[in-house]
Formats: structure tokens, C-alpha cells, sequence
């Protein structure tokens, strides 16, 4: 741990987390407004004034406090997604690289195809039929990523199963399940820690592009892509409408990013960079 | 040689066909497009909607539908556009060079930066110059690259006035999107040629060709980084895709006449025949430029022979 903090990636990185975290749980206490609150008289107001630090948007609502509640959007979308995701790749990858097969099979061809399907492209044919929503993106995203947890999975369960002490637990009687979850999955944690912290930081940044197209959380709900897409509107009168999300996303990907990198070269010394 | 380019080709076949179908199942799951053709007008009869579930051929079952939008794309047919009522390939056609350009634009600026910076990079390890880049490409990997657009929309186009912000007004107008896509598409190649050409030059051959007395920068150019290109290759292989999902929001935030923004029309007036077809040949270029890719490896490698 004191080494840990020694490393100013981990360091930034775990304060950055901490504080995004900290807006989004007690956003309603420390916003100076109701981030849905519409008020005429302060109409684009300027930011670093007394009444609105960032400045208020093309209806009067205060910047700085539905960036600390579209905190929640984009922790919500970036941790469940992620954690759905690792959940069943985790599951299908041990399953199909322990006992190989059909399901081993089918998984290699759809991961294949999938690669070459860009993610963008797929999040539009889908959200173009079941319409725009939250948990919808986060579903779509869910679906699409397993994929690359089960390989990762899939492939540390190939190279362990032939591992002598595997060979020992089989044969001091030990269930296929538990060999899976206990001798196994604990060795391919850090591969899949690592991923899923940079996935937590890909998927903010796409559910903020979804959302920006219109096609990812309710426009009516305070996120920093809708922010955003408000923004480009007034980018010839009021350049902080569009800004200050933008900042503030980039920020809390940059947190998880550092994270992700620090966790990289901590568990892995061979992707050391 | 030959068959590895059979296989990989037919590779590619499936590819589209799984791209395809389940692009059309989907959209097919949307419900009825006859009646979303009536939406916002006086709810039409059953004769009517009938008479136009034959015209646009989905009263039809869905795998003749399917094969018949197979057929006709390997024709250069994609159907005809329910609101425009023309033809989805003339659209799609003249939309086509919007996009890739911007997207082959973005490849190349990102290329000119990440190869020589890599090169850098790994050269001086661990020095501040080191320090500095991969601090500078950390940052470009969270930016998100729309809002890095409007940042220099507002920058470059509304505070200097120096291009124009959005639109296609010549081909000045590019500078900016790609620029937006570049910078960013360049910081994980950045980071990706420095690795590997740290990986290369600790190999035995760069090792004893510098025990050869071989000059430095041969050393580095002709011996190393021919080798380190090959990860990077795969990987710009690898990006395509998200390079071109990139372009669709991008051309969203520079109203930039491509594909990405008539899909997304499409989207909003219900129009499946255009969605369907737009994405099919954004499929079809993704799996053309990973076909290339895989090829060029030979050029790059002379280990690798396609037996």
C-alpha cells in the first residue's frame, strides 16, 4: 500500500475515482441546485460568478450541479455495464476452455464476428429498434463486451487446467465446479481486473457519445453527454455549456484510465510498459 | 499464398453475412414498418396497410426477404429508401466519400504523429521526453472525442476564425474532423509503437546487429521498426472499427454530409431499407480494410509465408 502511494498514477487516479464518486452519492447534498431546475433570469449566465461557478445553460439550469448528478449516469453506466459484462464472459469463458467442445466453438466464431462489428454501428441498429433508455444502453453494452472477458477467461483456463495442482485437485476428488472457481478463476482475476478497469472508462466515454446522438440515457435526465449535445448548440454564445461536461468526463475516464495502468504494471510485469 | 487468401477471403463472407442478417433480424424485430409509415397521420385500414406490405415486400417471410436483400446488394442493390422512395445505393453512394475520406484522413494524421513520437519515446526511456508523451497520449485515450471536437470548433472556427466550423465548404473543411479523429486515434498508437519497438530492440538480431557496429539509427529504422510494425499494423487493423464508429459521431458534431448522419436520419424517420443498407457498406469497408491488413503482414515479415 505505502509503495501504491508512492506511484502518482495510483494516487491521481484513486482521488479522482473517489471524488466522481463521492458527487454521485451525495449529489443532492452538495449541488447548490436542482440540476433540472429551469430558471429564465439566469439564462447562459457566465461561469466564476457568486450565483453559478460554471454558468447556467441555454434554460437557466446550473451547470456545475448536473454535472455532479450526471456523476451518477455515467458511474451507473460504467460499473453495472462492465460488471454484467465480466459476470458472464467469466462464466461462458471458464465453461469453454475447461471443457472445450460445441460452446467452445461457437464462442471463438461470434467472438470473431463481433470484432468486426464496430460497437457504434451495433448500439444503432439496436437502440433504432428497442428505442433510447439507460438500462437499454447498458444492456447492449452488457452483450457486446462479454465477449472479451469470456476470451481472456478462456484462454488462462486452457493454459491452467493442464497445471499440476489442477491435476491434483481432480485427482484428490474435487468437482469440476470447484476446480473452475476456486483453482482457476482465482488465477485469471488479474488479466480480467485490469480489463474491466479500462472497460469502466471505454463505456463512460460511449454511453457519453450514445446519449450525445441521442441515443443513449433520456434527454430529460442530467448526463454529461446530453450536456454536451446541449452545448454544441451554443457554441458561438456561451462556449461553457459544452465545455465543463466535456472536462468533466474527461477527468473521470483519465481517473479509471490511470487506475487501469497502475493495476497493468502492478499485476502483470510482462505488460510493464 | 492462394489459399490463405481463399480462406481469409471466405472469412470475410461470413463475416458480412453475420453483419447482415443479423442487422436485418434485428431491424425486423422493430415491429411493422407499414404502420410506422401512417405515424403522426389517421390511422390507416387494414387494405392500406396491406397494399403497402406488398409494395415494400414485407409481407413477405423473412428469409425470403433476407436472401432477395443479399442478391440484390451482391447487384449493387440495397433496396429503396421507405420515405425518399429512390434508391438506397445512389444515397448510400454519394454519402460514401464523405466518410471515408474523413476516416482515411484521421488514419493518416494519427500515422505521421504516433511513428515518429513512438520512436521517440522508446529511444529515450525514461526521460522526461518519455514522461511527457505518455502523459500527453494518456489524456488523449479520456478525451472524448466529440468534445474534443467542439473544443476546437470553438477554438479554431468561432474564436480565430481560421476554418470553418461545420459543414463541408471545400476541402479545408476537413482539417478539423480529422484533425478531432487523428489526435486521438494517434495517442494509442503512440503508446502501442513505443512498446513495441522496446519489445524488438531487446531482441538477439538488434542486439548483434549492433554488436556489428551497424550506425544507431540504421539499428533503429531498418532493423527494429520494420519488425515493431507489425503489432502496430494489426492494431490500426483493430481500430477501423472504432474509427469509423468514431466518424459517425463526429460527423454528427461537424454536420458532416457521411454516412454516419444518414443512418442516423434513418433512425429518427423510421427509414430500414437506409439504416440497412448504410451499415452494410460501413461493414463491408470495416472488413475490406482488415483484409488488407491481414495481407500486408507479408510485406512487412518476411518470417510469415502464407502456406
Amino acid at each position: 500500500m505505502r509503495r501504491a502511494l508512492r506511484d502518482p498514477s495510483f494516487t491521481i487516479g484513486a482521488l479522482i475515482v473517489l471524488i466522481v464518486v463521492g458527487a454521485a452519492v451525495f449529489a443532492p447534498a452538495i449541488a447548490p441546485y436542482e440540476p433540472t431546475a429551469a430558471n429564465l433570469r439566469s439564462r447562459l449566465a457566465v461561469p466564476f460568478s457568486e450565483t453559478h461557478p460554471l454558468g447556467a445553460d441555454a434554460i437557466g439550469r446550473d451547470i456545475l450541479s448536473r454535472i455532479i448528478f450526471g456523476a451518477r449516469i455515467s458511474l451507473t453506466v460504467g460499473l453495472v455495464s462492465v460488471a454484467v459484462a465480466v459476470v458472464i464472459g467469466t462464466l461462458v469463458g471458464l465453461v469453454a476452455g475447461y471443457f472445450g467442445g460445441v460452446i467452445d466453438a461457437v464462442l471463438m466464431r461470434s467472438a470473431d464476428i463481433q470484432l468486426s462489428f464496430p460497437f457504434i454501428l451495433l448500439a444503432i441498429t439496436v437502440i433504432a429498434v428497442v428505442g433510447p433508455g439507460l438500462w437499454k444502453v447498458i444492456l447492449v453494452m452488457a452483450l457486446t463486451q462479454w465477449v472479451q472477458y469470456a476470451r481472456i477467461v478462456r484462454g488462462q483456463t486452457l493454459s491452467l487446467r493442464e497445471m499440476e495442482y489442477v491435476h491434483a485437485a481432480r485427482g484428490l476428488g474435487a468437482t469440476h465446479a470447484r476446480i473452475m472457481f476456486r483453482h482457476i478463476l482465482l488465477n485469471a482475476l488479474t488479466p480480467i481486473t485490469v480489463l474491466a478497469t479500462l472497460g469502466i472508462a471505454n463505456n463512460i466515454l460511449l454511453e457519453a457519445g450514445l446519449t450525445f446522438l441521442g441515443l443513449g440515457v433520456d434527454p430529460t435526465i442530467p448526463s454529461w453527454g446530453g450536456m454536451l449535445a446541449d452545448g454544441r448548440n451554443y457554441i458561438e454564445r456561451a462556449w461553457w455549456v459544452a465545455t465543463f461536461p466535456g472536462l468533466a468526463i474527461t477527468v473521470t475516464v483519465l481517473g479509471f484510465n490511470l487506475l487501469g495502468d497502475w493495476l497493468r504494471d502492478r499485476l502483470d510485469p510482462r505488460m510493464r510498459t | 499464398m492462394v489459399t490463405f487468401l481463399l480462406r481469409r477471403l471466405l472469412q470475410s463472407v461470413f463475416v458480412l453475412l453475420g453483419i447482415t442478417l443479423f442487422v436485418s433480424f434485428t431491424i425486423r424485430l422493430s415491429g411493422d414498418p407499414a404502420v410506422a409509415m401512417f405515424q403522426g397521420s389517421s390511422a390507416p385500414t387494414q387494405e392500406q396497410l396491406a397494399l403497402i406490405r406488398e409494395r415494400l415486400g414485407t409481407d413477405r417471410p423473412f428469409v425470403e426477404q433476407y436472401v432477395d436483400f443479399v442478391m440484390g446488394a451482391l447487384r449493387g442493390d440495397l433496396g429503396t429508401s421507405f420515405r425518399s422512395g429512390g434508391p438506397v445505393s445512389a444515397a448510400v453512394v454519394a454519402r460514401f466519400p464523405a466518410t471515408v475520406g474523413l476516416a482515411l484522413a484521421a488514419l493518416a494524421i494519427s500515422l505521421v504523429l504516433a511513428v515518429p513520437l513512438g520512436v521517440l519515446a522508446a529511444r529515450r526511456r525514461g526521460s522526461q521526453v518519455d514522461l511527457a508523451i505518455r502523459v500527453v497520449t494518456l489524456f488523449g485515450l479520456s478525451f472524448p472525442n466529440f468534445w474534443l471536437g467542439i473544443m476546437l470548433i470553438l477554438i479554431f472556427g468561432v474564436q480565430l476564425r481560421w476554418l470553418p466550423p461545420s459543414g463541408y465548404e471545400g476541402p479545408v473543411s476537413f482539417v478539423l474532423p480529422s484533425l478531432t479523429l487523428g489526435l486521438i486515434l494517434a495517442s494509442s498508437t503512440t503508446r502501442l509503437v513505443r512498446s513495441a519497438l522496446l519489445d524488438v530492440l531487446g531482441e538477439q538480431y538488434v542486439v548483434t546487429a549492433r554488436a556489428k557496429g551497424v550506425r544507431e539509427e540504421a539499428v533503429v529504422y531498418r532493423h527494429a521498426l520494420r519488425t515493431a510494425l507489425i503489432p502496430v499494423v494489426t492494431f490500426v487493423g483493430l481500430q477501423i472499427g472504432g474509427l469509423i464508429g468514431g466518424v459517425v459521431i463526429i460527423e454528427q458534431v461537424f454536420a458532416w454530409p457521411g454516412l454516419g448522419s444518414l443512418a442516423l436520419n434513418a433512425i429518427s424517420y423510421r427509414d430500414y431499407p437506409m439504416l440497412q443498407g448504410t451499415i452494410t457498406v460501413l461493414a463491408l469497408f470495416i472488413a475490406l480494410i482488415n483484409l488488407l491488413v491481414d495481407l500486408s503482414y507479408a510485406a512487412l515479415d518476411p518470417r510469415i509465408r502464407y502456406a
